[in-house]
Parts: C-alpha cells; structure tokens; sequence
C-alpha cells in the first residue's frame, strides 16, 4: 500500500519532465506524422514515396554517405587524440587540449563556415598565401564539407571518449601483461572489447550531428553537396511541385527512422559498456 | 607445481624526491609465503612491482632461480599477479578471466575450459564459470582472480594487498584458503599487506619496511618476541613503555627485576619493552593502580590502567575478568616472570601502538 503511494509520488514528480516532452517531442512529431501521411486533404503515402525517390533519395544518401565518413573518420581520430590526451604525463596539456574540445565540438553553424570560407575558401587567407587553388585545391565538395564537419567532430569524440579511458583500470592492462599478453593482445581481447559501445556512442553522436548539421552546409555548399537538410530547406521554401510541400515532412520522418535505426543499435551496448565500467 | 628462489639484491627506486626502495636485499626461499610488512609508502608494493615486472629498479636486481629477470618485460616473467582492487576483465565471465593467459598461449579452447573448471573446483566455486565480474561478491573475484594467478602454474605467486577491500569475516576466510593453497602447491609467495594480523597468521616468515629498507625479516613468533628495532616492536603488535632501572644484568620495573632479553645497555634509565598480554592486573584496593578503560574483546578485554606514578598501560585479561575489572576498579599491576627487551629510556612511561586504540568502555 505505502510502495503504491511511493510509486504514485514519483510519477507526480516526473509529471512536468514527462509534460516538456509531449510538447516539445510528441507535438511536432504528431504534425510531422499528419502532414507526411497527407497529401490534398486526404491519407496517402505519396510524399513518404516520393521522398524516396529521385533527388531526395540521392540527398539522403549524400547525407548518411557524409555523415558515416565524418563519423568513422572523427571517431578513428578523435579516440587516437584522446589516448594521447590520457596517457599524457603533461596535466596542462590534457587540460587545454579538453577545454579547446569542449570549446571546438560546439562550433558550428553560420560562424564556423564563415571562419573556413576565410581560412581556406577561394579567397581565403591561407589558399591565396601557399597558391592552393593552383594545386586544385577546393573547399566546396563533399570532401570540403567532410573537412569542416571533422573541425567539430573530432573534438567532440574527445570529449566522448576521455571518460571511457580514464575508466580503463591500470590494473586490466597490468594482469593482461602478468597472463603473457602483449599490447595488441590486450586491446584486442579486454581494451577495445570494453571501450567498443563507448566507441560505437561517440560514432552515433558524430553520425547524429553531421546528419542534422545544415547551416554549415547551406553558407558553403548550397545544394553542391546534396544533403537532405538542404531538401528540406527548399522544400519548405516552396521549392517544389504545388501539393508536394508536405514531402520535407516526409523527409524529416525518413532522418527520424535512420537516427532511430542507429540509436537501436547503439543502445543496448551503451548499457553493457555503463556495467563494466561502473 | 614448485616454487622458485627469488632475490632482490641492493634495489633502489626514486620516483622523483622520493626514496621507494633504498638498497633492499631479501631472498625468498622456494615454496615460501613471505609477507612484506610495513606502513603506507615503505616500498612493499614497489618491491613486489619489480618482482612483476611493473616497475624497474634504478639499482640492483631481481633474480628468480638465481637468473636475473631486471629486464625482462612483465609478460614474459613467470608469475601469477592478484591485484589489490578487483581486476577482473570486465567483459570476460569468469571461465574465460580464469583461461585468458592460456587463451595467449593459444592453448585449445576445450582445454582451456577444462583447466579453468578445475580452477573454479580449487578455489571452491564451481558454478560460477559463466558469470561476469560485476555479478560477483568482492571475495569471489578475489577468488578468481587467484585462480587465474595459479592457472599457467607460475614459480611464484605475488599478492598485492588481495584482502584490503573485503569485509573483515571473507578477509579471515579468503586468507586460510590462500594459505591452504599455497601450501598444496609449493609455489613460492610474496604477500603484500599492511595488516600485521594478516601477516603473522599467514606468513612463514614476515620482512618489516620502513623507508625503503629492510627493518627485519623474521618467523611471525620472533617477530612478535623479539622485534630488532624499535620501529619493529611499535609497528608489530602493541607495546608498553614503562620506565625502568638496570641494576647489572636485570631490570627493575614495577617493582619486579626481570633478566633483560639481549645485551644490558649501559644507560641506567630506561624503557622497558612488554606487550599487554604479559602485564597482569589483579583486583586489589591498595594495589596502587587504577583501570580506566575497558575494551571488550570477547575472549579478552584491554584495559588501560593508571599506574601509581601516573604513567599508563595497557593489558589484556580474559574476557571472563572484564566484569571484575571494570573502570574505575583498583587494581595491582604485574608483569609475566620473562625476559624483557629494553631501549634507552626516557623519563616518563608511555603507551605507543600500531594503530589507534579504540576506547570501548
């Protein structure tokens, strides 16, 4: 009876938290859900296939295609950095190598192109000063954007991924050696084993901010780069066949289902990971 | 399974201003547990970390069987490891913890398995092969983490504190199996404790550090009876200081002469050396003395008694007397008819101890 009234308290506690989501959550995903679905005043799946098709199919896959390089590179490198960040002796330089992260994963948008477009654009400062534009060099492509992409990236897999070393024991590697092991063996079969879902989360976050990056995108590239961010840009802007403006919904609900397909997979091994290294 | 010699011959470690090990020199013979003994900062784990191949010596050497092992890297050194802090593989159950040196080795799985089953049969957990660290008690790992210590069947054993974060009754419990263990096996053991009880009921012999050196290495009862220096006698066990008087080969000291153990100092005054279990206290109300605190024990009580000249110290009765001596009760203090250590003295009687006396009164 008492653990009734306990439990029934808690859920009062949690009324307003549960109140912010369904409105800031639940309410635009009903919208989204009844706009994709409808087209003239009536249910159809039409925008659902539409946005499947043809240039929004490629921009989605230019979209996943950019976002997993981002992610796989930023995650390869970012993890690499942080180990050296660990393993450092020098406490001044994990420090500031933490704070320029912290400062860097949160640099983006409008400014962050600006800052690029100067540095290394046609007329940026650094091209014109070693002649890159004579060598081929070009910011605006998909590689360009990759590059921007991992300026913030790979500080944020930094961040991500300190934790999870500093939370491999000394004493895991040590009894490793005293069973024979070497340096690869133990990475191989307890390091990455125990670091892996920590890995895959940073890899998740990486793939979740260049995927729903866009202002970035839109102040370099414009639509050289097909992104499904800038679909649904123009989309919205009115950029497309009268009747059709409801297909940007559609594609917002197709980058729900992908962040939702690779959260279902990260998930369950972010939970096992939590365990070990509690 | 036998055990190796192992001998540390002149270490010395500096990390930094710090001396850790400064000219250490001990040998452990083949099938022995020795315990390492000393306060925090001695160099015990730092010795031990040597012998594993953690750490290197800036001086000296480590020799096992007479060949020197300085430089070998850790993973090539033939000994089992248990960590202080629970340092199971985290993502590995139990059988495959147990079987990960074979596993390098790249010994068959299925007789991997079987080794790590005969293990898990050794160490008294036979079902718990398929479970992962964290669903284990804290003795259990330690369990494991034995077993996986013994189960390439290493010369040498070395122990790091194993039972510093498990409640006092699995601690009890944990070190009679170690010991039985070891035993059964022959392998030579080095056992790293800070806890003197540990050490005396394990060890077949226990080496004291203090500041990187050795103070003395000795069989627990010597240790206890015949502490080498002061530090010694203060760091094992509990003792009195009591002011006393060389009148040529004897002492005397609350009014009893006692023959001094070992050579008379020249000094007239001073400290007599006698732990609590060979002071007598017996009710008497012109006995001069005066109980102040009694400390149940169970199978005995401390007291610590006021002496007449107002110097303290402390004694251990029988629990059975703790009701007849309670504070407060008069009482005449004596000592047991043996031999006593002495040190110069000073002028006032005192009571010094390894640790903290809790005052249960």
């Amino acid at each position: 009876m008492t653990g009734n009234r306990t439990r029934s308290k808690g859920w009062l506690a949690a009324v307003p938290l549960l109140a912010f989501i369904a409105l800031i959550f639940g309410v635009p995903l009903l919208v989204l859900l009844g706009g994709t679905f409808t087209r003239d005043g009536s249910v159809s799946a039409a925008n659902l296939t539409e946005s499947l098709q043809g240039a929004y199919l490629t921009a989605l896959l230019g979209s996943v295609k950019i976002s997993t390089v981002v992610a796989v590179v930023g995650a390869v490198l970012g993890t690499f950095l942080a180990q050296a960040v660990v393993t450092s002796r020098f406490r001044a330089l994990r420090e500031a190598v933490l704070t320029a992260s912290g400062v860097l994963a949160n640099f983006g948008g409008v400014p962050l192109a600006f800052a690029w477009i100067a540095t290394l654009g046609n007329s940026g400062v650094v091209t014109q000063a070693l002649g890159l534009s004579d060598h081929g060099w070009n910011l605006y492509n998909f590689w360009g954007l990759t590059l921007v992409y991992l300026y913030f990236s790979i500080p944020l897999m930094v961040l991500t991924v300190v934790p999870a070393l500093d939370g491999l024991k000394p004493q895991w590697r040590e009894a490793a050696q005293n069973n024979g092991a070497n340096t690869w063996q133990f990475w191989r079969w307890v390091g990455i084993p125990v670091l892996g879902p920590t890995l895959l989360g940073g890899f998740v976050l990486l793939f979740g901010g260049s995927f729903a990056a866009y202002a970035t995108a839109k102040a370099m590239v414009g639509g050289s780069v097909p992104l499904v961010t800038l679909q649904i840009d123009a989309a919205l802007s009115g950029n497309v066949l009268i009747g059709h403006e409801n297909v940007a919904l559609a594609l917002s609900l197709d980058m729900i289902v992908i962040a939702g397909v690779v959260m279902a997979i990260y998930l369950p091994l972010q939970k096992r990971s939590a365990r070990w290294l509690r | 399974m036998n055990g190796a010699r192992v001998e540390f011959r002149g270490l010395r470690r500096r990390f930094g201003a710090t001396v850790a090990l400064d000219n250490l020199n001990l040998t452990v013979e083949p099938g022995e547990l020795i315990a390492l003994l000393g306060p925090s900062g001695c160099g015990k784990t730092t010795a031990l970390r040597c012998l594993a191949g953690f750490e290197h010596p800036d001086e000296g050497q480590v020799l096992v069987d007479d060949k020197d092992v300085t430089r070998v890297p850790a993973n090539r050194r033939d000994a089992g490891m248990v960590f202080q802090s629970y340092s199971l593989f985290p993502n590995l159950n139990v059988r495959d913890n147990i079987s990960f040196g074979m596993r390098v080795r790249k010994v068959p799985a299925a007789r991997r398995h079987e080794r790590a089953q005969e293990l898990l049969e050794l160490i008294g957990l036979p079902h718990i092969g398929g479970r992962y660290p964290h669903q284990l008690s804290g003795g259990q790992q330690q369990r494991v983490a034995l077993a996986r210590a013994i189960a390439l069947e290493p010369r040498v054993l070395l122990l790091d504190e194993p039972l510093s974060a498990l409640d006092a009754k699995v601690r009890v419990t944990l070190r009679e199996e170690i010991r039985r263990l070891q035993l059964s096996l022959g392998i030579t053991t080095i056992f790293v404790t800070h806890d003197q009880e540990e050490a005396l009921s394990m060890a077949d012999r226990v080496a004291v550090l203090r500041d990187g050196h050795l103070e003395q290495v000795a069989d627990p009862a010597t240790l206890y009876d015949r502490p080498a220096t002061p530090f010694v006698a203060e760091f094992v066990g509990t003792m009195n200081h009591l002011p006393g008087t060389v009148v040529g080969d004897r002492v005397e000291v609350l009014g009893q002469s006692l023959p001094i153990d070992g050579p008379a100092p020249s000094a007239e005054r001073v400290e007599v050396l006698v732990r609590p279990e060979t002071v007598l206290v017996t009710p008497e109300s012109d006995g001069g003395a005066l109980v102040m605190v009694s400390s149940f024990r169970g199978s005995t009580a401390r007291l610590r008694v006021q002496l007449a000249d107002g110097t303290e110290a402390l004694a251990d009765v029988p629990g059975h007397d703790a009701l007849r001596l309670a504070p407060g009760t008069k009482v005449r203090v004596s000592l047991v008819e043996r031999p006593v250590l002495v040190a110069p003295g000073t002028e006032t009687g005192d009571v010094r101890t390894a640790v903290p006396e809790p005052d249960v009164v």
